[in-house]
């Protein structure tokens, strides 16, 4: 054992040697592309990143300069009463609010419904397994339309009720493909000796299958998250009561009111001491500030993710 | 009571029957909504004490010289918008190919990261950061000024080159996430090949002309058909952040149109007709693409 951690090793050492040298050999003409290169990538970078500090530094400099545009690069007279001000947006604590709990609520539904979906399609001695599964998978692929969905919901009575935002995002039949095709990968002896000692589906299920499928899970749930939090077209679709309104949906509505302002020239201020392009901007850096701090993780395990989808449902 | 055993493969079915149900409710049941196209809908009315018109609906669609015009616009600007996302889908590739022959890793890692990040915003953030930028009053145009140039352009709120302009948020939005997809194929390449080239004297753009695209090539097909599989699902959130009353005439996509027409002037009927049509026409083009899959690389996508 130690002797061939030790070959290991020296294996390692040998690579890497191998890689210096042939940095070392690193001819003009890679030295040339290497330097195009990381100028053009930074660049391309740049314009991606960009944005987003710009919208930073805006929300935390002197409202003053944000309106002459005199902010580029480094945030100037940096205060954070933008951040203090928006505390007295209408509607805006309500709207945090829903917009956590819905994000929250649909994911944890959804985690569980899709995986226990998914579950009990990998037991191929279910009756009418084949049929089942085909009437499920098969609605990837049509749909009844914005309306027809629409008037459905309406008929179930989730216009204007928080459940809107649950019950239709429960089970995605995607993800119900990728969680099933992982179990079906994991193999069924641990399942087995499971069975033998007695234990039935159900247990099985939370106490074998779900800590098991923790990375394609966590995929999936992140993903499910993102959506949530990122989906205003719900709101605007099925909520008339301001109570349930979204952040997403708050900005959206912030946004086409500028738009409508803009052609207007004498707009009351409503917002005292910080301006409106202030409150547009900080907003939007709170809808955007948590999904910064979450996506690096989504995209470690989003790989596995694609590799798991080219295997067919 | 007598306890009444059940066989195996019926218990496992109950368990899965609520899911099923949910399925049913929530993916097939809506099917039932096309029927409203053949109809007088009044909303409110039952449908059954509504008119009943056959296909009057579909026929208006395209014998209103109103309602022609109209859809004839909607899915101008649909195509427009579609085959310049078509046109821009090579790069997201190419991006991965030229970035995967930076020699440093980390370098590589970064420009990944933070490319990836405007995929996970949502159209109205897009929208707020556009602004931001393009806005009449927005740091382009500033400095546009400032420096002298003086001619403020107008990105947002005209009618031209409204195409052009979604096509590329639409590319800015995704470039860095679809290019993950080429990533990984190119990880996943057999290196000897690179090995035999290079022992051939192949130079580093004749390694990417001669091995990596071809080798590629798979992928993006298959990446291809899939998007002509969804061709007429331009979707919808991008158009309606993006969209006012200066630009309406040319943003309008079709899903937008079957919101407009339904949502906001109330002409369900109408809307569930065009919607019935779409959705015909998108399940033709699967089949298409999926036949084309199976005529090229002999699997099927879906």
């Amino acid at each position: 054992m130690v002797i061939s951690l030790k070959q290991t090793d020296t294996l390692k050492k040998d690579s890497v040697r191998v890689e210096k040298s042939t940095k070392v050999r690193m001819s003009t003409q890679d030295k040339i592309y290497n330097v195009i290169a990381i100028i053009v990538f930074s660049v391309i970078t740049l314009i991606c990143f960009y944005p987003f500090y710009y919208l930073m530094i805006c929300t935390i400099s002197d409202q003053q300069l944000v309106e002459l545009n005199k902010i580029y690069m480094i945030p100037k007279g940096i205060n954070f009463r933008n951040y203090i001000e928006i505390l007295n947006v209408q509607n805006l604590a309500n709207s945090a609010f829903i917009s956590v709990a819905r994000t929250l609520v649909t994911t944890t539904v959804s985690f569980f419904c899709t995986s226990y979906m998914a579950y009990f399609f990998t037991k191929q001695q279910m009756w009418g397994h084949k049929f089942w599964y085909r009437f499920t998978v098969i609605t990837m692929y049509f749909s009844a339309g914005l309306i027809p969905i629409y008037l459905n919901n309406r008929m179930l009575h989730l216009n204007n009720s928080f459940l809107v935002y649950v019950v239709p995002s429960a089970i995605s039949v995607y993800n119900m493909v990728l969680v099933k095709t992982s179990i079906e990968s994991m193999g069924t002896e641990l399942e087995e000796s499971a069975r033998l000692d007695g234990a039935g589906y159900l247990t099985i299920f939370f106490r074998i299958i779900l800590p098991l499928q923790g990375p394609i899970l966590a995929t999936v749930s992140l993903f499910t998250a993102v959506n949530q939090w990122n989906d205003f077209f719900t709101t605007k679709l099925y909520i008339t009561n301001t109570k349930l309104y979204t952040l997403q949906y708050l900005l959206y509505e912030l946004l086409s009111q500028v738009t409508a302002a803009a052609n207007q020239i004498n707009n009351a201020d409503p917002y005292a001491s910080i301006t409106p392009t202030g409150i547009r901007l900080t907003l939007t850096a709170i809808v955007v500030i948590p999904i910064i701090m979450v996506y690096p993780f989504i995209q470690r395990f989003y790989v596995k993710g694609i590799m798991l989808g080219a295997v067919k449902g | 009571m007598k306890k009444i055993r059940l066989s195996e493969p019926v218990k496992l079915f109950l368990y899965v029957l609520p899911a099923l149900i949910y399925i049913f409710i929530f993916k097939y049941l809506p099917l039932w909504g096309w029927a409203i196209s053949f109809f007088q809908y009044k909303p409110g009315l039952p449908l059954f004490k509504c008119n009943f018109v056959g296909l009057q609906n579909y026929i208006q669609l395209f014998g209103n010289a109103v309602m022609r015009t109209n859809l004839i616009r909607v899915l101008k600007n649909t195509f427009g918008i579609q085959i310049l996302n078509f046109l821009f889908m090579p790069v997201p590739m190419l991006f991965a190919i030229f970035l995967s022959e930076v020699a440093s890793k980390r370098f590589q890692k970064l420009v990944q990261t933070v490319t990836t990040l405007p995929h996970f915003i949502s159209w109205v953030i897009m929208f707020s950061l556009a602004t931001c930028m393009f806005g009449s009053t927005g740091l382009v145009n500033t400095t546009l000024q400032n420096v002298g140039i003086c001619k403020s352009i107008n990105v947002l709120n005209t009618n031209n080159n409204v195409w052009l302009i979604q096509a590329l948020l639409a590319l800015w939005k995704s470039m860095g996430w679809n290019a993950i997809i080429y990533f990984a194929a190119i990880t996943g390449l057999d290196q000897s090949v690179y090995e035999a080239a290079m022992v051939d004297g192949a130079s580093r753009m004749q390694k990417i002309r001669y091995i990596t695209i071809p080798l590629l090539l798979p992928t993006f097909f298959v990446l291809l058909i899939m998007s002509i599989g969804n061709f007429l699902n331009s979707g919808i959130d991008q158009f309606l952040a993006f969209g006012n009353a200066l630009n309406k005439d040319t943003i309008e996509v079709l899903d937008l149109y079957v919101y407009n027409l339904g949502i906001k002037n109330g002409q369900i009927s109408f809307s569930v007709a065009v919607g019935v049509m779409k959705s015909l026409v998108a399940m033709v083009l699967f089949a298409a693409a999926n036949f084309f899959s199976k005529k090229v690389r002999g699997t099927s996508v879906f």
